[in-house]
């Protein structure tokens, strides 16, 4: 796991650090969080879950509400300010020096530690190969494209081989396009620096894409930890579940281990997650959904429209649960709307939720 | 009526106005400063007569000081206030900026209460150490004077610009370790740098040409627009007084247009 | 604790600025009602003062206003519908126009006066009126009308306006009094404030063209400094203050922080 950026890093410890503003804002519910060292660790949610917030708490641009500690490595760094905590962090807006070109940007952290112009040198020019911006070095800032800038970013802030590195949405300013491509980018050198590493996310493909593991966020507080299989099939609640991925979450009556359901009978395996016999909340991704003949089907319903996504079709068809759910179709397969359709679906796909959904 | 028309229509008050009272006057300015008995020479006087040439030196430094001094306060002020909210914040601002449209004499009659014969740190020193100190009519009354109506506006300025900085530069310096006074030599100064040639420009150009000030202190301290107003109401010298305005005014003028031409249109003239 | 310090430093600092401005300014305005100036308060406040000013000087107040006002009014009959031309043009020509109305501001109000004094000093009669000052004052204010509406309509997109305005019927002055004059108010007020401001404080050029028949506040001040007592001199500060000051708050709330152009003669 060591390479040319190795820093393996620190293990952060977040306890107990809500964050309250001066204009009564509760950004943050107290929480408490674990990374391991060498981790990369997403924080996914909506805008204004509190995920940049913790963010900037781990790095010490803001403080946590009395109580509230952060620590690496068992130290506390509470009271050190961010110049002192050796983080590297990429911003949003990447917060290039616009007064000094590439070269010197990558180097500034560099300088302010008193590291010799020879050796600064060598490690700019170690960087500049890493993020692959060789012959950029003495451009300006504002002659760099979006791209070029965010590995810019990237390139100071590993720069200084810091504890941890703290990403803040480093891909939403890029088209999408550009962000598929550099996310693929990102994810190796992340894997290659093998350095303690938290990022900030809204988009829920780019956490499972780099995330060791995923933090879903919500309203201050924390939805769910674990792996990104553990959050896309094993949702903790209704907001986890309709938050990655798409999710038909169905409404019905649990009976002897089985869904009753308008359309028919759906047999349930798996856990039953405290749910009783009763009404419950189940979630069922699309693509368990298989359309099948309706002879022999146990769940019915009808195809109220398909439309064409590009690698596959997806039907909406109502009739089997008390709201309309969506399929995903093989292109294959030719479906028009208004047929009768039957529904076949693994027992083993269906995740029963906890009663508080929300 | 068309469109044309209209526009054409709108247009020439306009040109009544400035044709009659700028342009042409203008133009006879620079036609009489030429007119004297030396001729054109007296386009020349200003850099090679000595007498004139040591009161532009006296213009220019003064000036200059000016601009440095009032930079220096109006960035130390400027980037506290917009950084620091606190009871009391607005007042401040409002003693800062109250002066902006007094005009120079009143200017030069802040200075003769304050360092006058009768000024109050007369009075304080007097009290202090039992010699009365008095510097209104010196060049150092002078020089607090053009601080005085050129502080307002620059920090007026000064605080705008501040007010755009980008935060995430300044944590992103900090993120590497740069401590506060390296934050604000390497982040906030070079951004500040367009707001600081803008206004530094204005401060200037208006330094160059203050009159009303000089005239009130009655100093003995040559500047220019005072020796303009000599040549042409004491020495009737026409020409001459003639030839320096237009020297005078082509300086600021210029030194105006170069700062715009860095700083964009965001540089609004002197008075 | 550092940061404390430096807080303390600044603040310390920044407040002895604010002094060194306000601090004489106080002081004129006791002055200008207190008994006697050397004695300080103890001798007590009056109001004789501001009343010889009144008898001494109340003619350079009414003249100030009516060359302000007269200002503000020939500065809106030329500057608005310029400022309307300059903006849909957009062209060099518009580009130079501006350039030339800006120019007064590069410009020592004591050239643009001796240059004023040269050209009309032989028409005694406009020489002798206060119009010749109104001439200067308009010459150099002019540019603020017209830079506010500029800046107004270039926000509003005032271009769009006309072209429906104009679709729908109305003919070019309909088009100008009934949309684009109400859309342009707030450049209109903006540059009105600064105008008569502007024009109430001029004194550069006001001084070179002024006859002793036609004295402004800001010439009778410069007189009042040099002959006149402290205390009268005071008074006179302070009715100038009264006068003034109001509309610069004005302008502050209307501009914001905005550092509008207010180019100053001094």
């Amino acid at each position: 796991m060591s390479g040319p950026g190795n820093g393996h890093g620190v293990a952060v410890r977040v306890a107990g650090c809500g964050k309250t503003f001066a204009d009564g804002t509760r950004a943050l519910e107290p929480l408490t969080l674990d990374v391991a060292r060498g981790e990369t660790l997403v924080l996914l949610g909506p805008s204004g879950c509190g995920k940049t917030t913790l963010l900037r708490i781990i790095a010490g641009l803001e403080t946590p509400d009395v109580g509230g500690r952060v620590l690496f490595n068992d130290a506390d760094v509470t009271r050190v300010p961010i110049e002192r905590r050796n983080v590297g962090m990429v911003f949003q807006s990447y917060a290039l020096f616009p007064n000094m070109n590439v070269a010197e940007n990558i180097g500034y952290g560099l300088k302010i530690r008193g590291v010799s112009e020879s050796e600064r040198e060598a490690r700019i020019a170690e960087l500049v190969a890493l993020t692959g911006i060789e012959g950029l070095e003495h451009r300006r800032v504002d002659q760099l494209s979006g791209g070029q800038r965010q590995r810019v970013a990237l390139a100071r802030a590993v720069a200084v081989r810091p504890s941890v590195l703290l990403l803040d949405e480093p891909l939403t300013a890029l088209d999408a396009a550009l962000r598929e491509r550099l996310r693929g980018e990102l994810n190796r050198l992340l894997r290659m620096l093998g350095i303690t590493a938290i990022y900030v996310t809204h988009d829920q493909a780019e956490a499972m894409a780099l995330g060791d593991r995923i933090v879903v966020m919500r309203k201050g507080a924390i939805a769910q930890v674990g792996t990104p299989r553990d959050i896309y099939f094993v949702p903790a609640n209704r907001f986890v579940a309709e938050f990655v991925g798409a999710a038909n979450i169905v409404e019905a009556v649990s009976d002897a281990g089985a869904l009753l359901l308008p359309g028919g009978r759906l047999p349930v395996a798996g856990p039953r997650n405290g749910a009783t016999n009763g009404n419950v909340c189940a979630m069922i991704r699309p693509e368990s959904i298989r359309i099948v003949p309706t002879d022999g089907a146990t769940l019915h319903g009808q195809v109220d429209s398909v439309s064409f996504v590009g690698d596959r079709q997806r039907a909406s068809v109502s009739g089997a649960a008390a709201k309309p759910i969506t399929v995903d179709v093989p292109n294959s397969l030719v479906v028009k709307a208004g047929e009768r359709v039957g529904l076949a679906i693994d027992p083993a796909s269906i995740r029963l939720l906890p009663g508080d959904a929300s | 009526m068309t469109k044309k028309t209209f526009i054409v229509l709108c247009l020439a008050p306009l040109a009544v106005l400035v044709v009659a009272f700028f342009v042409l006057p203008m133009a006879r300015l620079v036609v009489t400063g030429a007119s004297g008995e030396t001729g054109l020479y007296a386009y020349a006087a200003l850099l090679l007569d000595p007498r004139y040439r040591a009161t532009l030196v006296n213009t220019v430094l003064l000036a200059a000081a000016t601009t440095a001094a009032t930079l220096v306060i109006a960035t130390i002020s400027g980037l506290f206030l917009q950084r620091h909210k606190f009871p009391g914040h607005a007042l401040l601002v409002a003693m800062l900026t109250f002066p902006l449209a007094f005009p120079g004499v009143v200017v030069g009659f802040m200075m003769i209460l304050l360092a006058g014969r009768q000024g109050l740190i007369g009075d304080l020193t007097l009290r202090l150490f039992g010699a009365r100190e008095v510097f209104a009519y010196s060049i150092q009354g002078l020089f607090l004077g053009y601080l005085y109506f050129s502080i307002p506006r620059v920090i007026l300025t000064v605080m705008a610009a501040v007010e755009k900085l980008d935060p995430s530069l300044e944590e992103a310096a900090r993120a590497l370790g740069a401590g506060p006074w390296r934050v604000v030599r390497d982040v906030i100064l070079p951004a500040l740098a367009p707001a600081f040639l803008a206004s530094g420009a204005i401060a200037f150009a208006t330094a160059m040409g203050a009159f009303g000030t000089a005239f009130t202190l009655a100093t003995d301290i040559d500047v220019l627009p005072m020796l303009i107003y000599t040549e042409f109401t004491l020495s009737a010298n026409i020409a001459m007084a003639a030839a320096l305005s237009v020297g005078l005014g082509l300086v600021t003028w210029a030194i105006l247009a170069l700062a715009r031409s860095y700083g964009g249109t965001t540089v609004a003239a002197a008075g | 604790m550092r940061d404390r310090m430096l807080f303390g430093a600044q603040l310390a600092f920044t407040l002895a600025v604010a002094a060194f401005l306000i601090v004489p300014a106080v002081l004129s305005m006791l002055a200008g009602v207190t008994v006697n100036y050397f004695r300080g308060i103890a001798s007590g406040l009056t109001l004789q003062w501001v009343l010889e000013v009144w008898q001494l000087y109340a003619d350079t107040i009414f003249r100030s206003f009516l060359i302000a006002i007269a200002a503000l009014a020939v500065t809106l009959v030329v500057g608005v519908p310029a400022a309307y031309t300059l903006h849909l043009r957009n062209d060099r020509l518009s580009r130079t126009v501006e350039e030339i109305i800006t120019l007064p501001l590069a410009i020592p109000g004591l050239a643009i006066a001796l240059a004023l004094l040269l050209t009309y000093g032989g028409f005694s009669d406009f020489r002798r009126s206060w119009l010749f000052i109104l001439a200067g004052h308009a010459v150099f204010t002019l540019p603020f009308m017209v830079r506010a509406v500029m800046a107004v309509f270039a926000a509003t997109d005032v271009k769009t306006l006309d072209e429906s305005a104009s679709s729908l019927g109305a003919s070019p002055w309909r088009r100008f009094c009934d949309v684009i004059v109400p859309n342009a108010r707030p450049g209109i007020l903006a540059g009105a404030l600064m105008v008569v401001t502007l024009s109430l404080g001029e004194f550069n050029l006001t001084w070179m063209l002024h006859t002793p028949l036609t004295k402004t506040l800001p010439v009778g001040l410069a007189d009042s400094y040099a002959s006149m007592r402290l205390e009268v001199a005071s008074a006179y500060t302070l009715v100038f203050f009264v006068m003034i000051v109001p509309l610069l708050v004005a302008m502050q709330i209307f501009a914001g922080y905005r550092g509008s152009p207010t180019g100053l003669r001094r």
